[in-house]
């Protein structure tokens, strides 16, 4: 069945599919957030504490939606992958450094002789959190602003300035949008904890802490969304794939395609929904609403940037060395392989889902930290 | 800029073998660790004996903070291949993806997901699920070495592609050929073999040091006996593994042999150099000895190559040069018919680029007649095609001499546990702990004969790595190297910190 699919198709299902995988991740970033509100949320080392192991159950699975994001990405449209890791290449390593720098710490924190200190590790996570998603951020924000590079005729990439992908935080546009993921992240993160901590003062703060990072997100989720709907977009022709400047272009895309509309709106509703729930009707399920509403604005952004006749990567150097959903992913064949591949998902999904179920049965409390059977563990 | 490029390739070079290095010091332990985690764990749930499951937690905490460093230097792994080889990315993107794919999806989040449970899930889970969990942990590991180690196999034996000159990049073909060529299984059984056989070593070794500090010896010779059991079942597999792993070399990578070997000019019944002392001023071509001192068995090495102790085995200068009495084509003429490869392949870019078809098709004609040698033409000189000949010899020979030693070691811990008097050789307690760090030598040596030996290539006889890097500055990489090497080296002495704590405190607190 999926063999007789056009490559057309199959291009845009695998931009389906990264996008969502995407999104998940960008909704797994409430670790990150959860990570960066140990300095202002804990009263004291228990609390901290508190707040690092509730983080510390997932930030494998963040990591590893991360890690999948980028190989469903160097799978299916491997243009993309050589070009903007290898033209953008410091904006990438330093947001792999803060993984790095995160990946040791849960484990390493409290362990006795950890060398650097229980602080560093806390500072590790803080960057990872901060400074990590802000990257991020950024780079999403060059698949609308574009970047300075161009392909030879056998597709090597010359990036145009000697900063390799760090001019992108010189755009207002980029950071903006950087600035919105990690307070969407540090909202989620205190959601998080509201669900799955049970300590009555932390969960109060918490709650107070989910409304403060939503206000501070929407000035740049304003900007964001400002610019989005008055900036030029990359259109592509589609009789000849010839990449021109489009004034207003994804406002168009908005309008062309009315379901990414609903998503996002009803994605930045429900969010708001799950913050109001949280903070003010004393609900501690608020993080399935911002959860499920941040996969939504993920969705839509990631539909903006690469459906309706649109370059997802675009060049500012040289327009036809754009990259397309089209001229940049892998053969029809390995797409067809990577298809009945993906058809796997669903059982993974269940899992996963099974796994969370069992954990997350029982909020984590101090005692379970201090004198459970796992207390030797514990981050 | 020639000089640019070349300084560029070898920094990314240096910094793309410095993490491998750092995460195979870890990776190992991940694969082998697991499934001894998981027998101890089992033995637990089946006599249901307290004793079993302490010694289950001891082993799984050392596990966990050797994961996580694991985890940390393979993510840098994984983005390496786009940040400094983006060329190599684009041109193998196609092929790799659908392994990666199938690791993503299916080996990593069964490794994340059930984690959880394994660490934190002794309260939480029924004793059954936390088992399973466990078992999981193991499969997921080692699954996820599966893809990596198809697509290195790739790397090192390319097959069920095609190059599309359009594109200008290989396209898979079949998947199943790639997923399951000899050389992929090759490499994932003796990768992980051999990471079953390290981490048998490593317990082996903490135990070996309970017993000589006369702590916890209880845990110890249980330990030592469920390591020893595996490990002596992995070494076997690994030496038998290996002898085909070499037959496999002889035929896809013939010059990688001739390293190994440090064997210059072909011959037959060629001999096998037990040990020796290379002449580091040889050059192919010149009269100078291969070795100042050698030890040899002759024969030995056609054996190994071809399955006959007459055969003829090529050397390194068969090799450079042509033998046409023994009808090998050398990287000499290699290079001119590649040179011609890419020579065409450019002028059928610019002829379709200005739509003159009848010009394309001559460029494409031509070009087919001698794609075969496309990579060869990215080279100048004949002698780029051999690998360093000393750092393969000496790395495959240690790494061989040491894999001998290792199942003499399992036996004498069997013997003597069978005994019962296992505790009492004080002797053999400190040959356990010598050897965990001789595991580790061991280990890191099989791999720099896997891509030392492949050099000069990316993909062996198609893609040179002077071409696959991404054209970046040399000061950019040169900063990230030292930026890794600081950053891995600051982690790893947390992580021997941490570890040598947690032993010293051992399974009772």
């Amino acid at each position: 069945m999926i063999g007789n699919l056009d490559i057309t198709v199959l291009q845009q299902l695998w931009w389906l599919i990264a996008s969502v995988v995407g999104s998940l991740f960008l909704m797994l970033t409430f670790v990150q957030g959860g990570q960066t509100l140990i300095f202002t949320l804990a009263n004291s080392e228990e609390e901290k504490s508190l707040i690092i192991n509730a983080m510390g159950r997932k930030w494998e699975l963040t990591f590893t939606t991360l890690v999948l994001f980028g190989g469903a990405l160097f799978a299916a449209f491997p243009l993309f992958y050589a070009t903007s890791f290898g033209g953008a290449y410091w904006v990438w390593m330093l947001i792999l450094f803060t993984f790095v720098m995160q990946a040791v710490s849960y484990e390493y924190r409290k362990k006795p002789n950890n060398v650097l200190g229980a602080r560093t590790y806390e500072i590790f996570m803080f960057l990872n959190g901060s400074v990590g998603i802000l990257l991020i951020g950024a780079a999403v924000g060059t698949f609308f602003t574009g970047s300075r590079f161009s392909l030879s005729m056998f597709n090597q990439v010359t990036w145009g300035t000697p900063y390799h992908g760090l001019e992108a935080a010189l755009n207002y546009f980029n950071v903006a949008f950087g600035l919105f993921l990690v307070f969407l992240a540090r909202t989620l993160g205190a959601m998080y904890i509201v669900s799955h901590v049970n300590h009555e003062p932390l969960v109060a703060r918490a709650r107070k802490a989910c409304l403060i990072n939503l206000v501070l997100a929407l000035p740049f989720l304003l900007t964001v969304l400002y610019g989005l709907l008055t900036m030029s977009g990359f259109a592509v022709d589609p009789a000849t794939g010839k990449i021109a400047l489009e004034q207003g272009k994804y406002l168009h895309n908005l309008l062309g395609m009315p379901v990414v509309l609903v998503l996002l709106l009803a994605g930045l509703l429900l969010v708001i929904y799950g913050v109001v729930a949280t903070a003010f009707l004393g609900k501690n399920r608020g993080i399935w609403f911002g959860g499920l509403g941040t996969v939504l604005v993920g969705l839509a952004v990631f539909s903006l940037a690469g459906y309706h006749n649109t370059a997802f990567y675009p060049s500012l150097t040289d327009l036809q060395s754009s990259l397309t959903i089209y001229n940049a992913s892998s053969s029809k064949f390995t797409l067809t392989v990577m298809s009945y591949v993906a058809l796997g998902v669903p059982f993974v999904l269940a899992y996963v889902a099974y796994v969370w179920r069992v954990m997350d049965s029982k909020q984590l409390t101090l005692a379970e930290l201090t004198t459970g059977e796992d207390a030797r563990k514990m981050y | 800029m020639g000089n640019e490029i070349l300084s560029t390739v070898n920094w990314s070079r240096a910094q793309f073998a410095m993490t491998a290095m750092y995460h195979w010091i870890f990776v190992p332990l991940t694969l082998g660790l697991s499934f001894l985690i998981a027998f101890f764990e089992s033995i637990y749930v089946k006599t249901g004996d307290e004793s079993w499951k302490k010694l289950t937690k001891f082993w799984m905490t050392l596990f966990g903070i050797n994961f996580a460093i694991g985890v940390a230097t393979g993510i840098i792994m994984e983005f390496q291949f786009g940040t400094n080889w983006s060329n190599y990315s684009w041109m193998v993107g196609d092929i790799f993806g659908a392994p990666l794919a199938v690791e993503g999806i299916f080996a990593f989040f069964l490794e994340a997901t059930f984690f959880a449970v394994m660490f934190f899930g002794w309260e939480r889970a029924t004793k059954g699920f936390h088992l399973f969990s466990t078992w999981m942990v193991a499969f997921g590991s080692n699954l996820s070495a599966v893809w990596i180690l198809v697509a290195n196999g790739w790397m090192q034996n390319p097959t069920a592609m095609a190059f599309n000159p359009d594109k200008a990049r290989f396209e898979m073909q079949n998947f199943f050929d790639v997923a399951l060529s000899p050389t992929a299984v090759q490499k994932f059984t003796h990768t992980t073999g051999s990471a079953f056989l390290l981490s048998s070593l490593f317990v082996m070794g903490i135990s070996g040091l309970f017993l000589l500090q006369k702590r916890h010896q209880l845990l110890a010779q249980r330990s030592m006996v469920v390591a020893a059991v595996l490990g002596l079942i992995s070494s076997v597999f690994v030496a038998f593994n290996g002898d085909e792993s070499a037959f496999h070399i002889a035929h896809r990578q013939p010059m990688k042999l001739a390293a190994m070997e440090g064997l210059y000019d072909g011959q037959e019944k060629a001999p096998i150099v037990l040990m020796g002392i290379i002449n580091a001023n040889k050059k192919p071509g010149d009269n100078l000895p291969a070795f100042h001192q050698e030890v040899k068995v002759p024969g030995m090495l056609s054996l190994l190559a071809n399955r006959d102790f007459g055969s003829f085995v090529p050397g390194v200068n068969d090799l450079v040069y042509g033998n046409p009495e023994r009808k090998i084509v050398g990287a000499q003429q290699r290079i001119a018919s590649g040179k011609i490869a890419v020579a065409e392949l450019t002028r059928y870019k610019n002829a379709k680029k200005s739509g003159d078809e009848v010009g394309a098709a001559q460029a494409l004609a031509l070009f087919n007649q001698h794609k075969d040698n496309l990579g060869y033409g990215y080279l100048n000189d004949p002698a780029e095609a051999v690998p360093p000949v000393a750092l393969t010899f000496y790395a495959f020979h240690i790494m061989i001499a040491l894999g001998s030693l290792f199942p003499i070691i399992f036996i004498a811990v069997l013997w003597f546990a069978y005994r019962g008097t296992l505790a009492s050789h004080r002797w053999l307690s400190w040959v356990c702990f010598a050897c965990l760090f001789l595991g580790y030598v061991a280990s890191q040596a099989g791999w720099v004969v896997a891509e030392v030996g492949r050099q000069p290539w990316a993909i062996q006889g198609l893609l040179p790595v002077g071409v696959a890097g991404t054209a970046i500055a040399a000061a950019s990489v040169k900063t990230t190297f030292f930026i890794f090497l600081t950053l891995f080296t600051a982690l790893l002495i947390a992580e021997i910190g941490i570890m040598v704590k947690q032993i010293k405190i051992g399974p009772e607190a």
